[in-house]
């Protein structure tokens, strides 16, 4: 992480100022102090003052909140081949993400204070953006064990997860639920029924029945959701899907909210933006978990952003190395690196007309920051000067050689989008500068 | 004969599947086929057209028939035939695949024959090698031979695709053999229907456009050909279908239940048979109805004709030209 403690001063003038969590969208400008949002306003900076030290001319483009990214697996400790605190800081900064949310599934697992700790001195001794780490809610993600939620709590977890794992155990799971609401813990669970998805790396459907692969029906993920829907009724436990992507998911969650239950949800870019279909000729980049779905499921999808249904929208960034993806693809390795895509998939929805600019970034700024209770995602004084200046129009296509990821298992290879981060400020200073870049 | 009216049969230098041929291209096939089939009854079997071209046999699972018969077409053809058995371990099948693609790249074959357990293996490897790939069964996705061979017996014994009833019975769930052959007739204008209980049917089967059957002697009322898949044994123990006994009743095909279709309806099987299982043995070995054996000899003669019609495109793109 950056220091904190710097005196610089900068000042951003001719910015749209959007501020999801003040549900500002207008002209003006931001000074930045101590690392931290001296000031902002639709007048600051009008007449450019010569005696700042920085001024940043905006020319017009969108200076929001670093984005906030709920879901990125590293392979740090125990696959630094995949990749590194650092090298995943380096991909997020370039994405406009200042602080990411990274998952206990590494070896060792994440299950222990010091572990926790480990992560944090790690991050703070190489990481470019805000490391926000999770701890395991089962020991070794075994699903049997609940860890030491109270113990990790302090050591600074701010939310208990299995990743990518589902508890199959209803009543290991109802224990740690009810565990965890004892400390106001969150838990982050990922749906899949394990037994019927075993095996299977993509959505059963006409489409898997054709390449004759082994597939699970979509109906696997809400079993789990309205399973896990029921132990947050009996427990009171706060509760975040990880990344749901489908009609059926959506619909329970739905319901649960309107009956007031503490629950939460997100989605992965690429169930917004690829389907079942783009598995192509066994593409292996394109095993993902949960796998891409059906066109119908992904419209739902957009239209659970665009309702507000689905309250944050992750990378789900998952590197993997090449020769875990060359293969067969039942044998391939499931994930895909999208910390630099996030922001243009999410910028798509806009272009779609699917969602306000100020909509879209709400799901990467103040909504995973209320989730998490984090002291970020919002432009209001005094809060942390973590900024990303986007220029939601810039056309380009995504090359993988380009990507600052250690593992380029990048689902949209050749893809064109519109918008990208040009710079990325943590703590007030400058992490990634597009014009500097490579 | 073949050699001299080297007109081009197959766009693509490849034979992964069904799926991306025409029925221009089908037919080709099965019209040269034809002519194999004489070859091979006549005393002097073997022709020159290969002469020089290496064709190798890369099975990662064991098939006694279909690696023979592709080599007895590669010899007959005049090819040299190296025959590699890979024992794939369960860690890292994926690993030896790609090792072994660039170890035989380098041994510049002409042709690689390829049979794996999963799915598109065999279209990886088209990608990682330089030579012409045939799939020889890929996992659950597609055994494009054996769908034409299945096409050459039925023509053969007069049949014509256009409206011919076709049931495709048992363990279409993870059988190359079966989309194949949906595949194949679909295009040439058959109407096929499966016959299978739930758990042996993909989901969304239907979107084939094949009818569905789940009651056997329903599926087989008025068909021309009963299609038998055969039924793996590990499927057997009480995941799929709770037992041999129970499933022979229901869905294996005994005299009774072949009453119902089509007097003189064809009766196949892609072999090897679970006697007693899928198939009475009364029936299998029926002369009058059973073409088993017969679809053995069509596939030498599909396989020679596939590979007659590769070779045509490696000498047209010039590519390992002796």
């Amino acid at each position: 992480m950056t220091g904190s403690n710097r005196t610089g001063r900068i000042a951003f003038r001719n910015a749209r100022l959007i501020d999801p969590a003040a549900k500002l969208d207008a002209k003006g400008g931001l000074l930045v102090e101590n690392g931290r949002i001296a000031d902002v306003g639709p007048r600051l900076f009008n007449d450019a003052e010569a005696n700042d030290p920085e001024i940043v001319d905006c020319k017009g483009l969108v200076l929001a909140p670093g984005l906030i990214d709920m879901r990125v697996f590293t392979g740090e400790p125990g696959s630094e081949h995949r990749e590194t605190l650092e090298s995943a800081s380096l991909a997020a900064a370039a994405g406009g993400v200042t602080t990411i949310v990274v998952m206990p599934n590494t070896d060792p697992v994440i299950d222990e204070p010091s572990l926790v700790d480990f992560i944090r001195r790690r991050a703070a001794a190489t990481a470019k953006v805000r490391v926000v780490p999770t701890a395991a809610l089962t020991k070794g993600l075994a699903g049997e064990v609940m860890t030491e939620i109270g113990l990790l709590t302090e050591a600074g977890a701010v939310a208990f997860t299995d990743g990518d794992r589902t508890i199959s155990n209803t009543r290991v799971l109802r224990r740690a639920l009810a565990y965890a609401s004892t400390f106001g813990a969150l838990v982050v669970g990922h749906a899949e029924d394990p037994d019927l998805s075993e095996g299977a790396s993509v959505t059963e459907g006409e489409y898997a029945m054709r390449l004759g692969l082994p597939a699970a029906p979509a109906a696997a993920e809400a079993i789990i959701v309205e399973r896990d829907i029921r132990l947050v009724e009996m427990t009171g436990a706060r509760y975040h899907f990880g990344q749901i992507s489908t009609r059926a998911s959506l619909d329970a969650i739905a319901a649960a909210k309107k009956r007031g239950l503490p629950i939460t949800c997100s989605v992965a870019a690429h169930n917004l933006a690829l389907n079942e279909l783009d598995v192509g000729s066994y593409f292996t980049f394109m095993k993902v978990k949960p796998p891409l779905r059906s066109e119908e499921d992904r419209a739902a999808m957009l239209e659970g952003v665009a309702s507000g249904l689905i309250d944050a929208i992750v990378s789900g960034h998952d590197p993997q190395a090449a020769d875990t993806k060359r293969q067969p693809f039942a044998q391939a390795a499931f994930g895909a690196v999208g910390l630099e895509t996030l922001l243009p998939v999410v910028l798509g929805l806009h272009h779609d007309g699917r969602t306000s600019l100020s909509l879209a970034l709400r799901t990467l700024t103040s909504a995973p920051a209320r989730i998490l209770g984090l002291n970020a995602g919002t432009l209001a004084k005094g809060a942390p000067a973590d900024l990303v200046l986007i220029d939601p129009d810039e056309p380009f296509s995504v090359r993988e050689d380009e990507l600052r990821s250690r593992a380029r298992n990048t689902p949209f290879e050749g893809r064109k989008f519109h918008g990208r981060a040009q710079q990325t400020y943590v703590g007030g200073e400058c992490v990634f500068d597009r014009k500097k870049a490579r | 004969m073949t050699a001299a009216n080297a007109e081009t049969i197959l766009k693509s230098s490849h034979l992964l599947g069904i799926e991306a041929l025409s029925v221009g291209e089908i037919t080709s096939l099965l019209d040269l086929a034809d002519s194999y089939v004489a070859l091979n009854r006549s005393a002097k079997k073997k022709t020159e057209l290969l002469k020089g071209r290496t064709l190798i046999n890369l099975f990662f699972e064991a098939s006694t028939r279909t690696q023979s018969s592709f080599e007895l077409a590669g010899k007959r053809l005049g090819a040299d035939v190296l025959n590699m058995a890979v024992k794939t371990s369960s860690v890292s099948k994926g690993e030896t695949l790609i090792d072994t693609a660039t170890t035989l790249n380098a041994m510049r074959p002409d042709i690689l024959v390829v049979r794996h357990p999963d799915s598109g293996a065999a279209e990886l490897l088209s990608r990682k090698l330089d030579c012409s790939v045939i799939n020889a069964g890929d996992g659950s996705h597609e055994h494009p031979t054996q769908a034409l061979l299945d096409a050459l017996t039925m023509r053969r014994r007069g049949r014509k695709f256009e409206g011919l009833i076709v049931a495709i019975c048992g363990d279409v769930l993870h059988s190359r053999v079966a989309r194949s052959n949906i595949q194949l007739l679909l295009k040439m204008g058959a109407r096929v229907r499966l016959v299978a209980p739930r758990t042996l049917l993909p989901a969304d089967a239907e979107r084939f456009g094949v009818e569905i059957f789940h009651d056997m002697k329903k599926g087989l009322e008025g068909v021309d050909v009963v299609m038998m898949l055969r039924l793996q044994l590990e499927r057997m123990a009480g995941a799929f279908v709770p037992s041999t006994r129970e499933y022979f009743r229901f869905y294996g095909l005994d005299a009774e239940k072949l009453k119902r279709a089509k007097p003189g309806a064809l009766v196949m099987h892609p072999g090897p048979m679970n006697r007693g299982v899928e198939i009475d043995s009364a029936v299998a070995d029926d002369i009058e109805v059973s073409v088993i054996q017969e679809q053995v000899e069509m596939g030498v003669a599909i396989r020679m004709a596939v590979l007659d019609a590769l070779s045509r495109g490696l000498a047209r793109e010039g590519r390992n030209a002796p």
